[in-house]
């Protein structure tokens, strides 16, 4: 389990999160949604460590982040990088192969690479391995990556807003390998969105955050309404269910 | 605004020309100036040559920096740390090592030539850089400057000529006498040339297609501004060597108080440039009696950093 | 193919070596073998010294414009020795037993190293750009600062930093040598052992995190190393700069850009060993053919400025088309 208590952050004096506490449990997709500025990314960052926490406290099963071993953490917990802040000249083989890094510390054994020949089978990427990642399309790209996190082996993974940049087609793709990744691996996933339709089809948990607060929390069915658009996006728009899904009508 | 900085400008050089007169290794007492023959004898050898000196050269760097930024339309440049400098020692060291009989306005004149052929290659070399980067313009001219610097210390070794590219590269007064800096008279005709035309480099700023519909002839303007530009840089680098970030800092400074109407801001810009000039020259002196700190390495620190404010104060654009 | 072309750079290693012991060789074989290997082992040490400080920095800051000596780390080892004469005086500078003062410059240098590397960061803010013309200019400053402090020393004070201001391998001290090699060998084993380390760091800050590996930590570690080797070269031969207000020391930036053109990989147990065997390489097959071929009388450091810093405008350019 993920549990966030008290937790209080500011960027250079501006207060981003209010005393936010929140529960996440082995198992299944959990979407952190709202509009801009709401917090979700920081509050995300913070469970990730990429911001030092302040006030709180967060804990990933029994490691406490801020005290635990970044190794050891890295043992439990992936973040799926975006794939414009990879800047190295990497083949998807290698790009996969450093999901790995955590159990070999750049002494890879028999089973590592049999764990990445394997993810690279999983996700269809066996015929792009030899590949340089700035040869292939931004698709592929976020699937690699996705591997990456993948062969990391562990129970919890992180993503903050995978779809920018991707058409709908690579979008639904990698929910639909999210999705698998949630149910057949048992993975407990942590993402950022922006598109609530994204969110509500493929989550099967929303947090919905604004101004630095939580303000909704629950299945999609439950949380997405048109009043909750009103009162949190500040927006009209109506809301229907279809294949016992909210969607957004825009 | 522009009359009171024109008026303050005005007199912040008459009295630092006026300390400058007076202050120096040999003590001067101002009112035995008509009484003693030996004080006005030193005058008129050396503290005034001296004065005038800084005045010519910190007044015309300005200037140039000024029109340099709108010919590159950047604000992060000026000529003298931009290859300008450097290819004027360069011209010199060869007409010294292959031409060592020729006349002084010869020399003179092959060094401005050499000058203006470095200017060309900056602007050639700057020129297709996309507007969106402003910042990889003054990097390629730092480079710039460094690479043709690195050839004058090459030709300078070769030629067993080590002990001159100091006094070129790294601008002095204290040998400024009269009879030796007359030279400086030119850079600052050139320089005040560049306001008859004032005008027409401000609408040049507005970007060339801008300037040709008013009326402007884009390539004249351009190459009566780097012909500005290569004269000064050459006759300031012979004669008192280079002084670095004068024509950066300044016109930053003059733009940020008056705008970019160069008829409006050119003589502010030569007043603080040659105050700025004066004022690191007479802290020089007298900073560590009796030696002297050159007055590039005073302007070098001051304007190095003064560079790195402006980076850092200027929101992310520069254009 | 890297193998073969590691076979390629270790020959001419070994040529570039066989060349300097032996071409124009004038006198006893007993007196001149010790005395050039003396200097071989300095141009070999300051040659991986500064190729290694290079690539660390250039994994540390993801970018490959900028060096520590364009930023002027190596001024910096000319500035605190300025300093230094400055505040005790020459006499006060010869008193201070010569390891003392090699561990003082170290400290400082350290000191001030991570200082700058700490503003270069906050100053860049993602944007390299901004961070390379910052480093620059960082460098310039440096240099003028030095340039001012040594001007506010009496002239004759001045020369004993004169002597040290100048890359020279005309004449090793053998106690130098020794002290440089303590503090090198040390830290190039270490940054061997964060060979891997590295790799993930240069993932970036984002994926380096998520695989456990703190990249600030990382950063510091490296920057420690980078100013140890720095220092060392540094003490050894003098800074490779010839000063003046444009960057310099343009060595460490070609070593780097060669490593990754001829060697590419993303594997710092690759670029490591093969800017470490270019740069010895270029400084000492550089030197036999500059002195012993050429028979030029300019120091090696000025033709690696030249060719240096229209590589440096190369790399500059390029990027901009990618």
């Amino acid at each position: 389990m993920i549990s966030i208590r008290n937790v209080s952050h500011s960027i250079d004096h501006t207060p981003i999160l209010h005393d936010v506490s929140l529960d996440i449990p082995r198992g299944g997709i959990t979407a952190l949604i709202g509009p801009n500025g709401a917090g979700k990314s920081t509050l995300l960052s913070l469970v990730a460590r990429l911001a030092a926490l302040t006030t709180g406290e967060i804990s990933v099963d029994t490691l406490k982040i801020g005290q635990c071993k970044d190794r050891d953490l890295a043992k439990v917990l992936a973040i799926m990088p975006q794939s414009t802040q990879v800047s190295s000249r990497l083949t998807i083989r290698d790009l996969v192969g450093f999901g790995r890094y955590p159990w070999h510390q750049g002494h890879p054994g028999p089973e590592d690479r049999e764990k990445v020949e394997e993810t690279l089978t999983r996700f269809g990427l066996e015929p792009l391995a030899h590949r340089f990642l700035d040869e292939i399309s931004g698709g592929q790209k976020q699937r690699a990556f996705a591997a990456m996190a993948y062969a990391q082996s562990t129970p919890y993974l992180l993503l903050d807003e995978p779809l920018n940049n991707l058409d709908i087609a690579a979008s639904r793709s990698l929910m639909r390998l999210l999705r698998d990744m949630a149910e057949e691996d048992g993975k407990t996933i942590l993402i950022v969105l922006h598109d609530i339709n994204y969110a509500a089809a493929f989550a099967d948990r929303l947090v919905v955050m604004k101004e630095g607060r939580i303000v909704a929390d629950g299945k999609p069915e439950k949380v997405v309404s048109a009043k909750l658009l009103y009162d949190v996006f500040g927006t009209d728009a109506p809301v229907c269910m279809m294949d016992e899904r909210p969607v957004v009508l825009v | 605004m522009r009359r009171l900085t024109l008026l303050l400008g005005l007199a912040l050089v008459a009295v630092l020309a006026l300390l400058s007169l007076f202050i120096g290794a040999i003590p001067l007492d101002p009112r035995t100036l008509f009484s003693d023959p030996e004080a006005a004898r030193l005058i008129l050898i050396s503290r005034l040559p001296r004065t005038l000196a800084a005045i010519l050269s910190g007044g015309a760097l300005a200037v140039t920096g000024q029109v340099m930024q709108i010919l590159a339309r950047n604000r992060f440049i000026e000529p003298v740390t931009a290859g300008a400098g450097q290819s004027a020692a360069l011209g010199i060291l060869l007409v010294t090592l292959f031409l060592p009989g020729a006349p002084i306005w010869a020399k003179m004149a092959i060094a401005s030539l050499t000058t203006l052929v470095g200017s060309i290659g900056l602007l050639a070399l700057i020129r297709p850089l996309p507007p969106t980067q402003p910042l990889l313009v003054p990097l390629v001219a730092l480079v710039y400057g460094g690479i043709i610097g690195a050839v004058v210390t090459f030709v300078a070794y070769q030629g067993d000529m080590t002990q001159f590219i100091g006094t070129w590269l790294s601008g002095e007064l204290s040998g400024v006498l009269r009879g030796r800096y007359e030279m400086l008279w030119i850079a600052g005709l050139a320089a005040a040339a560049t306001w008859i035309i004032a005008d027409r480099i401000t609408l040049l700023g507005l970007g060339a297609s801008t300037a040709r519909s008013l009326g402007v002839n884009v390539a004249r303007i351009t190459a009566l501004g780097v012909a500005a530009i290569s004269v000064v840089t050459a006759m300031t680098v012979v004669t008192v060597g280079a002084i670095p970030f004068i024509g950066l800092v300044i016109p930053n400074l003059t733009a940020r108080l008056l705008g970019d109407n160069l008829r409006r801001t050119l003589p502010v810009s030569a007043l603080f440039g040659a105050a700025l000039v004066l004022a690191a020259d007479i802290l020089g002196r007298v900073i560590r009696m009796p030696f002297e700190v050159p007055v590039s390495a005073t302007v070098g620190v001051v304007g190095a950093a003064l560079f790195l404010y402006l980076l850092y104060r200027e929101p992310r654009h520069a254009a | 193919m890297l193998r073969k072309r590691f076979l390629i750079l270790g020959t001419l290693l070994a040529l570039s070596v066989v060349g300097y012991m032996t071409l124009g060789a004038v006198g006893s074989w007993s007196f001149l073998i010790p005395f050039r290997a003396s200097k071989l082992a300095a141009l070999a040490l300051v040659s991986v010294c500064l190729a290694v400080s290079t690539v660390l920095f250039q994994t540390i800051t993801a970018n490959r414009i900028l060096t520590p000596s364009v930023m002027g780390f190596d001024a910096l080892y000319v500035f605190i020795l300025t300093a230094i004469v400055h505040s005790f005086g020459a006499a006060g500078y010869a008193a201070i037993p010569a390891p003392l003062l090699f561990v003082m410059n170290l400290v400082l240098m350290t000191g001030m190293g991570l200082v700058l590397f700490s503003l270069l960061i906050k100053g860049g803010r993602g944007d390299i750009l901004k961070m390379v013309l910052t480093g620059i200019v960082l460098g310039i400053l440096i240099r003028a600062l030095t340039g001012f402090l040594q001007r506010m020393i009496d002239p004759s004070e001045f020369q004993t930093i004169q002597s040290v201001s100048f890359a020279r391998f005309t004449y090793v001290d053998k106690l130098n040598l020794a002290m440089a090699a303590i503090v090198a060998l040390p830290a190039l084993v270490m940054a061997w052992r964060m060979r891997h380390r590295l790799d993930v760091i240069a993932l970036g800050p984002v994926a380096a995190t998520g695989l456990g590996e703190a990249p600030r930590r990382g950063q510091r570690q490296a920057l420690v190393l980078i100013c140890l080797l720095t220092a060392s070269a540094t003490a050894l031969a003098g800074p490779m700069s010839s000063g003046g207000a444009g960057p310099s020391s343009f060595f460490g930036l070609i070593v780097a850009a060669l490593a990754h053109m001829i060697t590419p990989s993303y594997k710092h147990s690759v670029l490591l060993p093969s800017a470490a065997m270019l740069a010895c390489i270029t400084l000492i097959g550089g030197q036999t053919v500059m002195e012993r071929v050429l028979h030029l009388s300019t120091p090696l450091a000025v033709v690696i400025e030249v060719l240096g810093g229209i590589t440096f405008l190369i790399l500059l350019l390029k990027r901009r088309m990618a």
